[in-house]
C-alpha cells in the first residue's frame, strides 16, 4: 500500500448502502490509487443505476478474517447450545403467541 | 456482455500430474465434495482442488477479456450513430461491458490471480476470448445485431452461472444479467426502427443478421460430444446446462423474434420439428470456429493491436494517479507530524 513503486493500484473492497435505513453491503471490488479515487471508480462500477446512496471503500488487506469453511472450530461451540432459541421451550398451546 | 463455451484451452502449459493426496488433503476433498454434491457454493479463502481453481481462473478470466475486447467492435460506431439518442444508449452499454469486464476480473483475482497477470495473458495473446469479437461491424444495422443476437446468446449462457459453485463468480454473473437485459432490448428495438425504414436500411439489417447468425450460434461452443471438459465442469457445478442445450434454447428462443422482426435467419435447414418439440438447424462450420479462436479470424489482430495499445497509451495516467497518490500521503504525514 504504502510503496509508490507499485505496478498495480491497491486493491479495495467496496460497501454500497442501497437506500437510507438499509445498511452497507459488500458488492465487490476495485483497483484505484488511493481512497478518493476508489469512492469515483466505484460510483462509476458499482452504482450505475441509482444501486446506491452512499459507498464505503476499504483497502482489501486492511480485512481481518476468520478461517474459512472448511475449518469450522470457530463456529462450532454454538451448535449444541440450542437454548439460545425460542424453539427450544415447549409452551403450552393456550397461551397463543409468545 | 458476451461468453461462449470457455472451455477453450489457453496458450499455457499442462499441467503437472497431481500427486497422491496425504490424509489431509484426502479430508479436504472430501469436505469439498460433500459441498458441491449438495450444491453449495465455494468462498475464496476455503479449500478447493487446483484443477477447480485453475480451471476458474481459466474461465472467468477470459470471460472478462471478452467483455473487455467486446467494448472494441460497438465502441467503433459511438462517433458514428444514427442519432443523439442511440449515442447515448451505445455509450451506456459499452460502459456496462468495461464494468462486467471489471466485475469478472475482481471475481477472478479472488481465485489467487493478479489483474497485472490477466492482462498480460490478454495483451501477449495468450489468453482467449470470445471468438465472437473477432468479426467486424460493417455497418450501424450490425450494432443492432450484435444487441439482439450476441447479448441474446449470452444471456441464454450467462442465467445458469448465475448458480455457480463459486460464490464471487455467481454473484458477479447475477449482477452482469441485471444489466444484459437492456442491451438485447435496445439492438432488438434498433432494428425494428430499421425495418420500418427503406428498403435499404431493411437490407441492411438482413445482411447483418446473415452475417452474424452462424458465428452467434458457435458462440455455445463446440458440440456436447466435442467438448471434454464439459462433464468435469457439470460435475463441479461450474457448468449447469450443455453447449447444445443452450444452443438450441436460443434458437428456438430466436425465431419468433426474427418473424416479429420481419427478417429471414440465414438457414435453408432451420424448420420447426414438432416430434422433437424445437427447431431442427444445419450444420454449424466448426473448422472456422476454430480457425478464429485460433487467431485467425478477420479481425483478432486488429482486436489485439487495439487493446495493446489502449493499455501502453494509458500507462502514464496509471502511473501518475500512483506519483499523485504517494504525493498526497506524504501531504498528509507531513502534517500530521
Amino acid at each position: 500500500m504504502s510503496s509508490p513503486a507499485l505496478k498495480e493500484w491497491p486493491l479495495w473492497e467496496v460497501f454500497v448502502r442501497s437506500k437510507q435505513g438499509l445498511e452497507h453491503k459488500h458488492c465487490g471490488s476495485l483497483h484505484a490509487s488511493d481512497a478518493q479515487h476508489a469512492l469515483q471508480m466505484a460510483r462509476d462500477v458499482y452504482t450505475r443505476r441509482q444501486e446506491g446512496v452512499s459507498i464505503w471503500v476499504v483497502p482489501s488487506a486492511s480485512i481481518t478474517a476468520s478461517e474459512p469453511d472448511s475449518k469450522d472450530m470457530f463456529f462450532d461451540p454454538a451448535a449444541d447450545k440450542i437454548y439460545r432459541h425460542p424453539t427450544f421451550y415447549e409452551i403450552p398451546d393456550q397461551v397463543g403467541h409468545m | 456482455m458476451y461468453t461462449q463455451s470457455f472451455s477453450v484451452p489457453d496458450g499455457s502449459p499442462a499441467p503437472a500430474l497431481q500427486a497422491v493426496p496425504s490424509g489431509a488433503e484426502a479430508a479436504l476433498q472430501a469436505h469439498f465434495d460433500a459441498v458441491i454434491d449438495a450444491d453449495g457454493k465455494i468462498e475464496p479463502r476455503d479449500w478447493m482442488p487446483e484443477a477447480y481453481r485453475r480451471t476458474l481462473v481459466r474461465q472467468i478470466s477470459q470471460h472478462a477479456h471478452s467483455e473487455i475486447v467486446g467494448m472494441l467492435p460497438e465502441g467503433n460506431w459511438i462517433s458514428r450513430a444514427p442519432s443523439l439518442k442511440r449515442k447515448a444508449i451505445l455509450v451506456a452499454k459499452v460502459q456496462d461491458e468495461g464494468g462486467h469486464g471489471l466485475y469478472l476480473y475482481s471475481a477472478a483475482e479472488t481465485l489467487g490471480t493478479s489483474r497485472d497477470q490477466m492482462f498480460d495473458a490478454l495483451h501477449s495473446g495468450k489468453a482467449k476470448y470470445s471468438s465472437i469479437f473477432n468479426y467486424p461491424t460493417l455497418t450501424w444495422a450490425d450494432v443492432g445485431v450484435i444487441g439482439w443476437l450476441v447479448d441474446g446468446a449470452a444471456i441464454m449462457n450467462q442465467i445458469p452461472l448465475c448458480r455457480c459453485s463459486y460464490g464471487p463468480y455467481a454473484r458477479a454473473m447475477i449482477r452482469v444479467c441485471k444489466e444484459e437485459s437492456f442491451h438485447q432490448r435496445q439492438g432488438y428495438e434498433s432494428l425494428l426502427a430499421m425495418m420500418q425504414g427503406t428498403p435499404e436500411q431493411r437490407a441492411m439489417v438482413q445482411d447483418a443478421v446473415n452475417r452474424w447468425w452462424w458465428p452467434v450460434l458457435a458462440m455455445f461452443g463446440p458440440p456436447d460430444e466435442n467438448s471434454p471438459n464439459s462433464a468435469q465442469g457439470m460435475r463441479w457445478g461450474i457448468k449447469r446446462i450443455s453447449n447444445d442445450a443452450l444452443r438450441q434454447k436460443f434458437v428456438d428462443a430466436t425465431v419468433p423474434q426474427a418473424e416479429v422482426l420481419g427478417v429471414t435467419l440465414p438457414d435453408p435447414d432451420l424448420k420447426w420439428n414438432a416430434e422433437r418439440g424445437h427447431h431442427d438447424f444445419g450444420a454449424i462450420d466448426w473448422d472456422e470456429f476454430w480457425r478464429v479462436v485460433n487467431g485467425d479470424g478477420p479481425c483478432n489482430q486488429e482486436r489485439l493491436a487495439t487493446r495493446v495499445k489502449a493499455w501502453n497509451d494509458g500507462a502514464w495516467v496509471r502511473e501518475a494517479a500512483v506519483a499523485h497518490a504517494a504525493k498526497r500521503r506524504q501531504r498528509t504525514a507531513k502534517e500530521a507530524a
